[in-house]
């Protein structure tokens, strides 16, 4: 029988690494990671987990142990965040064109200057071409869940590409909320031995190969076509996942996306994180005065839902994005991405900014922008460049 | 501590039709490695001239296995592949970062230092060009005092970074220098690395032709000019003993060491060295050598044999 427990949202992550029997840690400490290092020592130390714990001096070298024992074929596994994300770039980058799948938690949070251990997107989508799958979750419960499921996505033969799972700084990494915990014989039948992977490279001096060597023009594009063939098939290895899953917890994630009553909404909008329970909040809200709205849950960035996301924008009145994150110059990211993707469907966009650097967002918030939305379906409005959500006038 | 040539196996891990350039010191060093260690290992190689003498997809001509990882990363993936193999029970395959100076003085400095601190169960190897020769020849901290790369047109100002002694400061198992130009003595401190857990460090001296401007069929000549002078001392630091190689013992006496000039003429990276720079050098050899003749007798006093 599952049991529950009241954990945080890092504590979650542990949880879920020690559940998916990771055999090699590697991890630099950074806040509000954190706690996610010292819970996975304290499981290696006390022998609950059999594991190595690489205590690398830098999140560069700790995606290099990480991308090391991947290609030993160990279960490799890691966590950072923010600025720890960025000084390890080079390697994330280096893992996920390097098809090695290996699964790290990212606790999104602001980059400096100025200075903030408040929550973010833009350390994770700074990323988001990199080759790696990125999921962001919504509660603590989804963290400990993604993670479980990373394990069976990546190593997946039509896969092998390392995931991302992203949660949101302090609002899920430090709050406690009742958990789920799967019994460790259900995971031990939902993921593959540890150990037990093959592909897509794994060092061994019977077979030799080179892994990364100088490849010419006119073998280089096949290597990426490889890696969009892997996220291509990731579709339909994360519901096939998510399904699986569902049997074993009774949780079941067999979609990209998460439809909050979009059926019928005249007005969908489009978010990804924590802030997804109050927009939530804030649908139910307005549906109790009549106001035909939802809102759709993104939880895969990479592998992008096209699908999900113009099946259920279509015939709309009005889309909006919030997005966590700012493309200086641009807009917001999402936006910019869910645009594009709604390219030939007669559906007006509209984005959203907000939340930056841990800015509160409330459910009043969501009423607003949801407001706005039908207000500007009613007059037949055109979208207008990104509003700045809660912005304190400059002084 | 020697070996003889008899006892190396015939077996090449360097295959034919690699890529370097005629001459190169880390084909030298490189197939001195694999007969060592015989084949049992897995190589971790940053980005540096191996790089390119592995030859391009869908060929390489290193014999085993080969990790290609980032330029400051090579100590850490060969940490993480050494707990990969652990957790997976392959015990008997030694992990080697065969990486340049550049990858090792200078950007992975903090990496290799983080891994000798932990105390790894890795060798690396630097094999020691003493510029950055892949790029095209620009200073590294492993580059001499008074030498020209395309970065130092009139030559470096400082001297090179002592790296062997910085690794040795970290307390780990073992530490050699050696150089191309004696491949037996290389080995053997391979395979005394072998035998030895925990982090092991190897500088290995390899005079480039192209890089330092000399002939390409004078590598091992140079080589030994650099030892024969006293510019590149070969030693082991055993659990912390310090041992001078046989081939260096006569050279505690500093007239038994050739003159500089002879190792810098036949070199065009030295051609516009003045005076007052081959002075320096050679206080710096004097240096050198004082502080060996005070580990040689340290070791001595601690109780063991220097």
């Amino acid at each position: 029988m599952a049991r529950t427990e009241i954990l945080t949202g890092n504590y979650a992550v542990a949880y879920g690494a020690k559940l998916s029997r990771v055999q090699v840690i590697s991890a630099y400490p950074i806040t509000p990671q954190t706690s996610i290092v010292e819970k996975l020592d304290e499981f290696v130390e006390s022998g609950e987990l059999d594991a190595r714990y690489v205590r690398v001096e830098s999140e560069h070298s700790a995606m290099a142990a990480c991308i090391g024992a991947a290609a030993t074929g160990a279960r490799a596994f890691t966590a950072t965040s923010s600025h720890g994300l960025m000084y390890m770039s080079e390697l994330v980058w280096w893992a996920g064109l390097g098809k090695f799948p290996l699964v790290m938690a990212v606790v999104c949070r602001a980059l400096a200057p100025p200075w903030s251990i408040w929550s973010e997107h833009n350390d994770v989508l700074a990323h988001r071409d990199s080759g790696w799958i990125i999921f962001f979750a919504e509660d603590n419960q989804e963290v400990l869940d993604l993670i479980i499921q990373s394990y069976r996505i990546c190593e997946d033969e039509r896969v092998l590409q390392p995931v991302m799972v992203a949660l949101d700084a302090f609002i899920l990494s430090h709050t406690s909320t009742p958990v789920s915990i799967p019994e460790q014989s259900d995971v031990d039948g939902y993921l593959p031995p540890p150990g037990s992977r093959r592909k897509p490279f794994i060092l061994d001096i019977e077979n030799p190969l080179t892994h990364g060597n100088l490849t010419y023009p006119e073998y280089f594009m096949e290597f990426r076509y490889e890696i969009e063939k892997s996220m291509n098939s990731a579709r339909r290895v994360i519901v096939e996942a998510g399904r699986r899953y569902g049997e074993i917890t009774g949780r079941y994630y067999d979609s990209l996306v998460e439809d909050y009553r979009c059926s019928d909404a005249d007005v969908v909008l489009v978010n990804v994180g924590s802030s997804s329970g109050d927009a939530k909040e804030a649908v139910d809200l307005l549906r109790d005065e009549g106001y035909r709205v939802g809102l759709l849950k993104l939880r895969a960035i990479r592998p992008f839902p096209f699908e999900d996301l113009r099946r259920i924008c279509d015939g709309k009145r009005y889309i909006g994005v919030f997005d966590r994150n700012y493309s200086f110059g641009y807009g917001g990211i999402l936006h910019c991405e869910v645009s594009s993707a709604l390219s030939g469907i007669k559906v007006p966009v509209q984005g959203f900014v907000g939340g930056l650097g841990g800015r509160d967002v409330t459910v009043d918030n969501y009423v607003n922008i949801f407001k706005t939305l039908i207000d500007m379906a009613d007059r037949g409005v055109e979208p207008k460049p990104p509003l700045w959500v809660g912005l304190r006038e400059v002084v | 501590m020697s070996i003889p040539i008899r006892s190396l196996t015939l077996n090449e891990y360097l295959l034919p039709g690699n890529a370097a350039c005629p001459g190169c010191p880390a084909t030298m060093g490189l197939r001195m490695l694999g007969k060592a260690l015989e084949g049992k290992y897995v190589l971790v190689i940053p980005a540096c001239c191996s790089t390119i003498i592995e030859g391009p997809y869908p060929k390489s001509s290193y014999g085993v296995p080969v990790l290609n990882i980032a330029f400051a990363a090579s100590p850490s993936a060969a940490a993480g592949v050494k707990a990969g193999f652990e957790v997976l029970g392959k015990r008997d395959v030694h992990v080697v970062v065969w990486a340049g100076d550049g990858g090792t003085a200078d950007i992975g400095m903090a990496s290799l230092s983080g891994a000798a601190e932990r105390n790894d169960d890795i060798i690396y190897v630097c094999y020691d060009n003493e510029a950055y020769m892949n790029t095209g020849i620009q200073r590294s901290s492993a580059t001499p005092y008074a030498a020209w790369t395309t970065t130092t047109i009139t030559g470096k100002g400082e001297h090179k970074k002592n790296l062997p002694m910085i690794m040795a400061a970290h307390g780990i198992p073992y530490v050699a220098t050696a150089s191309v130009a004696y491949p037996l003595d290389f080995v053997a401190k391979v395979r005394r690395a072998a035998s030895i857990r925990g982090m092991r460090y190897i500088h290995l001296h390899c005079p480039c032709p192209t890089g330092w401007r000399f002939p390409s069929d004078k590598t091992v000549e140079v080589g030994r000019l650099a030892v024969q002078t006293g510019l590149w001392p070969l030693y082991e630091i055993d659990h912390g003993i310090f041992k001078l190689s046989d081939i260096c013992k006569p050279l505690l006496d500093k007239r038994n060491r050739k003159p500089i000039e002879e190792y810098i003429k036949i070199q065009g990276r030295f051609s516009r060295v003045s005076k007052e720079q081959l002075a320096e050098l050679e206080r710096y050899v004097e240096s050198l050598w004082n502080e060996i003749a005070l580990m040689i007798e340290k070791s001595k006093t601690s109780g063991a044999a220097g």
